[in-house]
């Protein structure tokens, strides 16, 4: 909402220095958010008077006609001589008043005046028109002023308005009525205590006779219709200055006087009004629901189907306007209308916003009906549109009009006295909500310690008592409320956030830089996974309105985003990258159904809440990780090493390590790892094992498809399932007797995989066992085609006593028996 | 070795006459003291007091003196063995030191030499300012709630008051899933984290005082202020007796202990259909404090010379919500808030592009560290 400040000051006692800064900042604290001040005509500059046309020069020997013009400008040029002006409009005539800058003026956007030879002749200033003076948009010529506008010579700009402080105002959606002059003068006066006068206090006489016949169908739809006509209505006459340089500076570009008035009054009370050409009406105005199929060219030349939720205003040939949100073309006021009727309704608000939006179609008119127009204001804003009609348009106002009322009286709100203060926790002092609330417009009967509120019928948004202690306390001061440290008894982090925490910390320890990728994707990422037909990360959940048609769906692995923060790190020049990523992917349940809507008057039952979960995704959160290059990098120590397969596996490890949780790694060909270099991982939930990842080196295939650097590896993690394998950790006792350590180098076979030989080692080896780690792997001549040694150091310490050497043998001798019997392995000779 | 000697007057046996035991004592101390290392220093202890130094095996002759002299021979050796030994100490001690501080210098190496085999990596500072953003309200009793990232719009909208067809549900530009059949899934990506209030209310006993940082997302596209993935932190309090009061002292601390002391903080009237009254909220300038303002000459690049520094919503939690997450309003009252994490990073670190947190770029990280 654009407020022009002379326009607020015609109905609000302000005081003369209030600067337009300073009521910014009030309103702005208020509620009523100014986003900007506009200074028009700030970098403006006099001499610019008026002038009276005496003597126009034809010049023909140019492409176009020019005018050499004589114009007076009393005694402001210095000389009291005629000015002699140039002028490329033909709009004006000898003997009419115009604006003139003259040598030394500064036009709107740093356009200076002087005195210079065109068309062969001297012109000493300008012949201005309505654009070149900022006033509004006119390409028709200059601007000719009534008669008795000014006296030539005299200054110009100040009369004509030049300079205006704007204030755009962002309206919030509860607050209607400040859509208008009217609004915002109201909650100025309050602001500044000064006297508000009200706009719509227009004196309405009673109807002579019937208006135009018309019906509201249902009083659901439209609670209050005016219609008042004017008859004589001349439609060449031209808007006045003041209203068409107002409704610029409001964002309203001027059409002609009949729209003028209708957007004019508009602007002013709050209220939008249709002008009807009604030569074109046919019988009886009605107020009703779409009918099915109806159809409608508005405004805009566009045919709309019409819903049958849509409000249309019908006469005897069907509908004619989307009641509140645009016109039709058949009766639309035209260049010849003189017999103009004014439409003032009160339609329902939702239905409105409905419409608007259904239609795509946001119209003055639809943003004021949405948010809440007064419902008591359509008789004064059609009357005072009809009369601006008569004064301006030469137009009779006929006595009779129609006015169909079927606003249901509101209901009082019963708040206690106290409740502002009990919401702000201000004390204020008695009587303080009464007088604000009256202020506001409220009536209120004060009721033992309840006061009895009824709002007025501007401010459809007061329905609650908050509503209430809103207004006192936004009028009283947000700056009168105290800070008080508020105190909970919360019992600090769960153990699932301190251990995200403390995984984030330990990849970023280990080397990881943490991305947060969007979470959209798309079938080329999945593809790019090779991921294969069946895969359910194919089945993602699909956006209705994605930001990008590459990437409807929303991602089922944190893989995707990790490669492309990969790929950008490599593209802007980085050849060690180590990424992870914590986050939610989305996995849509099996048969989810459409989450309902319960209604919001009482707490949903236990089944709704179970319906609403159950048309959710699972969100498991994630932890991935992404590598290439060097893992440890080249230096003066000596070479770098290459991340491998095994840093993916390894950064796993560590996470599982944060957690506390042991993990068991397996192999498996899973997309989008090498089939040959991809590990499962487990973990063990109440004896139960349960897939919690993978990780190992990426399938060339994806590496391509991605842009990666070959052999990029990777690994993903579900932390909500690594969470669930926590179990609480029992102090191990510390044995302080010395150690004994065994080493074995066992031949197998080279597909038994080493964990399993661990495995069999460690049950083998008994209580007595502190450790099991593998040293060496070795493959040659020595242990022949196909197999290879592994060694194992074994470490034996007891509780209660120093092992002897034959104990530990014994013990060393139990753990290769077992690796013998489960894996084949054999001791190496 | 020599057998006892019997037959001779202990003065007469030449090892221990005085002379005899002066000079062993003073050419082993002249040794002692010629000795320029410890190779040296151990050459001359062999020589001079080892098992078969003259010492030594003058010491080994005293046994067999008569018992009226050999308190005496033994009293000269055993002194002049002393002395050697104890020079021989303190000459090992200064040599030790002498070649202690050779070697310590010889072992100098440059210690400039950078170490940056296996570099550390970084959190996003996101993900650190939302913990510390938190942090300070656990810290005041509150704990961390949390919800899903994509939510019923049940949650995200309907039990927040948004009522279907109010103006305001179209403020926020949201992302709607599709159901499977590719009509309406009754499913958002949620628009801000204000449903984890009405999650928390539902879940948790009362009274309520929590916070929830998370992902939300809306139809932006990103460019320098905005991104279709941003975070929030929401607060909410739910108890007998709260006030405004406790939401601006909520709102101070946070400011204090993100931004420093001193700072003023202002409440300004706004609207959100959860919250009734509503109000935005900003903090003085941290820069500035407001000395920019309408100072052309010393412009504030942090606050655009406003002096003021919006940094987030919030107000009396609306009694429609209370009422839909089953909590008596007739009782209990409460306040939420709603805070940019991304604003919060900009302004706390001077981050000018939201590419820069959006696009993982290593740079941008390590310049953080784990924490910040």
């Amino acid at each position: 909402m654009r407020v022009p400040l002379s326009w607020l000051r015609e109905y609000v006692d302000l005081p003369a220095d209030v600067t337009a800064r300073d009521l910014a900042s009030r309103l702005t604290l208020a509620g009523l958010e100014v986003e900007t001040v506009e200074t028009l005509g700030s970098d403006l500059t006099g001499p610019i008077v008026y002038g009276r046309v005496l003597e126009i020069e034809e010049l023909t020997d140019f492409k176009k006609p020019i005018r050499y013009c004589r114009v007076d400008v009393g005694s402001a040029n210095g000389t009291g001589e005629p000015q002699r002006i140039i002028c490329g409009a033909r709009n004006f005539s000898a003997g009419d008043l115009v604006v003139v800058s003259l040598p030394g003026a500064e036009l709107p956007g740093g356009f200076t005046i002087g005195s210079r030879k065109t068309y062969g002749r001297m012109s000493e200033g300008m012949i201005c028109s309505a654009t070149e003076l900022g006033l509004w948009e006119d390409h028709t010529g200059i601007v000719i002023l009534p008669e008795g506008f000014g006296e030539v010579g005299e200054d110009a700009i100040g009369p004509l308005g030049l300079r205006e402080d704007v204030l755009d105002i962002a309206v919030t959606p509860d607050r209607g009525y400040a859509l208008s002059i009217r609004g915002v003068a109201r909650d100025t006066a309050a602001l500044y205590g000064v006297a508000f006068h009200d706009p719509a206090g227009v004196a309405v006489a009673a109807p002579a006779g019937e208006g135009h016949p018309a019906a509201i169908a249902d009083a659901s739809l439209c609670d209050r219709l005016v219609l008042r006509g004017v008859t004589g209505f001349d439609p060449d006459a031209a808007g006045p200055l003041w209203m068409k340089r107002r409704l610029h500076q409001s964002g309203v570009r001027p059409v002609s006087l009949a729209v003028d008035v209708t957007n004019y009054v508009m602007l002013e009370l709050g209220q939008p009004l249709h002008a009807w050409d009604r030569d074109h009406l046919t019988g009886t105005v009605t107020v009703r629901a779409a009918e099915a199929g109806e159809k409608l060219e508005t405004l805009d030349h566009v045919q709309r189907s019409l819903d049958t939720d849509d409000i249309v205003i019908a006469d005897g040939s069907g509908a004619q306007a989307i009641a509140g949100v645009m016109g039709g073309v058949d009766t639309e006021i035209g260049l010849t209308s003189s017999e103009v009727l004014i439409e003032a309704a009160h339609f329902d608000a939702m239905r409105i916003a409905r419409a608007s939006r259904r239609h795509q179609l946001s119209s003055e008119a639809s943003r004021r009906f949405e948010r809440g127009v007064d419902a008591d204001l359509q008789l004064a804003a059609a009357t005072r549109a009809v009369e601006l009609l008569a004064e301006l348009g030469g137009a009779t106002v006929e006595g009779a009009y129609t006015h169909l009322d079927r606003v249901a009286p509101r209901a009082p709100i019963t708040v206690k006295a106290a409740h502002a203060a009990a919401v702000s926790g201000v004390d204020y002092p008695a009587g303080t909500s009464e007088r604000w609330l009256e202020t506001v417009g409220c009536e209120v009967v004060v009721d033992g310690d309840d006061l009895k509120v009824t709002p007025p019928s501007w401010r459809p948004d007061l329905t609650d008592p908050n509503d209430l202690a809103e207004e006192v306390i936004r009028f009283e001061g947000y700056e009168n409320i105290p800070s008080i440290r508020p105190r909970g008894s919360g019992r600090g982090l769960t153990s699932g956030q301190r251990l995200r925490r403390a995984v984030g910390r330990a990849l970023a320890d280990a080397g990881y830089n943490e991305v947060l990728s969007y979470p959209f994707t798309g079938e080329r990422d999945l593809d790019g996974l090779q991921l294969s037909d069946d895969d359910a990360r194919r089945g993602a959940l699909r956006l209705a309105n994605p930001l990008n048609d590459e990437e409807p769906l929303l991602r089922t692995t944190l893989l995707p985003g990790l490669f492309k923060a990969l790929t950008r790190n490599v593209g802007r020049g980085f050849t060690d990258v180590a990424l992870f990523e914590t986050g939610l992917v989305y996995r849509p349940r099996p048969g989810a159904g459409r989450a309902p809507l319960p209604p919001v008057d009482r707490v949903p039952s236990a089944e709704e809440l179970a319906l609403i979960d159950a048309a959710l995704p699972e969100q498991p959160r994630r932890v991935g990780v992404v590598i290439t290059g060097d893992a440890e990098r080249a230096g003066w120590w000596g070479g770098g090493r290459a991340a491998t397969w095994a840093d993916a596996i390894r950064a796993a490890r560590e996470v599982a390590r944060v957690a506390g949780v042991d993990l068991e790694v397996e192999a498996d060909a899973h997309a989008p790892w090498h089939p040959g270099r991809c590990a499962a991982l487990y973990v063990r939930v109440a004896g139960e094992r349960l897939l919690v990842g993978h990780a190992g080196e990426l399938h060339p295939r994806t590496v391509k498809a991605f842009g990666m650097p070959e052999r990029t590896v990777a690994m993903e993690l579900d932390l909500d399932r690594i969470e669930r394998a926590r179990t609480p950790v029992v102090a191990p006792e510390v044995s302080t007797y010395p150690v004994a350590t065994q080493d074995v180098a066992l031949v197998v076979d080279e597909t038994v995989p080493v964990g399993a030989i661990r495995d069999a080692l460690v049950e083998g080896a008994g209580d007595l066992v502190e450790s099991v780690r593998l040293f060496d792997v070795y493959t040659g001549e020595q242990v022949g085609e196909g197999r290879r040694s592994v060694a194992f150091t074994l470490r034996f310490r007891a509780g209660d006593r120093t092992l002897t050497a034959e104990e530990a043998s014994a013990a060393r001798d139990a753990a290769v028996a077992v690796a013998a019997e489960r894996t084949g392995a054999a001791l190496r000779a | 070795m020599s057998a006892p000697n019997n037959s001779f007057d202990p003065v007469e046996v030449t090892p221990l006459h005085p002379d005899e035991v002066a000079r062993m004592r003073e050419e082993a101390l002249a040794a002692i003291a010629a000795a320029t290392d410890l190779a040296e220093l151990k050459e001359v202890r062999l020589a001079h007091a080892s098992d078969r130094s003259p010492l030594a095996l003058a010491n080994r002759e005293i046994g067999a003196l008569p018992p009226a002299a050999k308190a005496e021979a033994g009293k000269r050796v055993g002194g002049a063995r002393r002395d050697v030994g104890q020079a021989l100490k303190e000459r090992q001690a200064v040599l030790e030191a002498e070649r202690d501080e050779r070697v310590l210098v010889e072992e100098r190496v440059d210690v400039t030499l950078p170490w940056d085999r296996a570099p550390r990596g970084a959190r996003h500072p996101l993900t650190t300012v939302a913990e510390r953003m938190a942090d300070v309200f656990v810290g005041m009793g509150f704990e961390i709630a949390e919800g899903p990232e994509v939510e019923a719009e049940w949650f995200n909208f309907d039990a927040l008051n948004f009522q279907p067809d109010h103006p305001a549900r179209t403020m926020q530009d949201t992302f709607f899933v599709e159901g499977p059949d590719g009509g309406a899934s009754g499913l958002v990506m949620r628009t801000h984290t204000s449903p984890v209030q009405v999650r928390a209310l539902l879940s948790r006993e009362l009274p309520v005082y929590v916070v929830a940082p998370g992902k939300t997302f809306r139809t932006d596209e990103l460019d320098a202020t905005h991104s279709p993935v941003f975070h929030q932190l929401e607060g909410l309090v739910v108890d007998e007796g709260i006030t405004l009061a406790h939401l601006r002292g909520a709102i101070d601390a946070f400011v204090e202990s993100m931004f420093g002391a001193g700072l003023r903080t202002r409440f300004r009237a706004s609207y959100f259909p959860f919250t009734e009254p509503s109000a935005e909220v900003d903090m003085e300038c941290f820069v500035c404090r407001g000395a920019s303002v309408g100072d052309p000459d010393a412009p504030c690049r942090t606050c655009s010379s406003e002096g003021w520094i919006e940094i987030g919503g919030c107000g009396v939690v609306n009694p429609r919500v209370l009422v839909a997450a089953g909590v008596d309003p007739e009782v209990y009252s409460g306040w939420a808030f709603g805070l940019g994490i991304e604003r919060t990073l900009m302004f706390a670190h001077g981050v000018r592009d939201m590419h820069d947190m959006v696009e993982g770029d290593i740079r941008f990280t390590s310049a953080f560290g784990s924490e910040n």
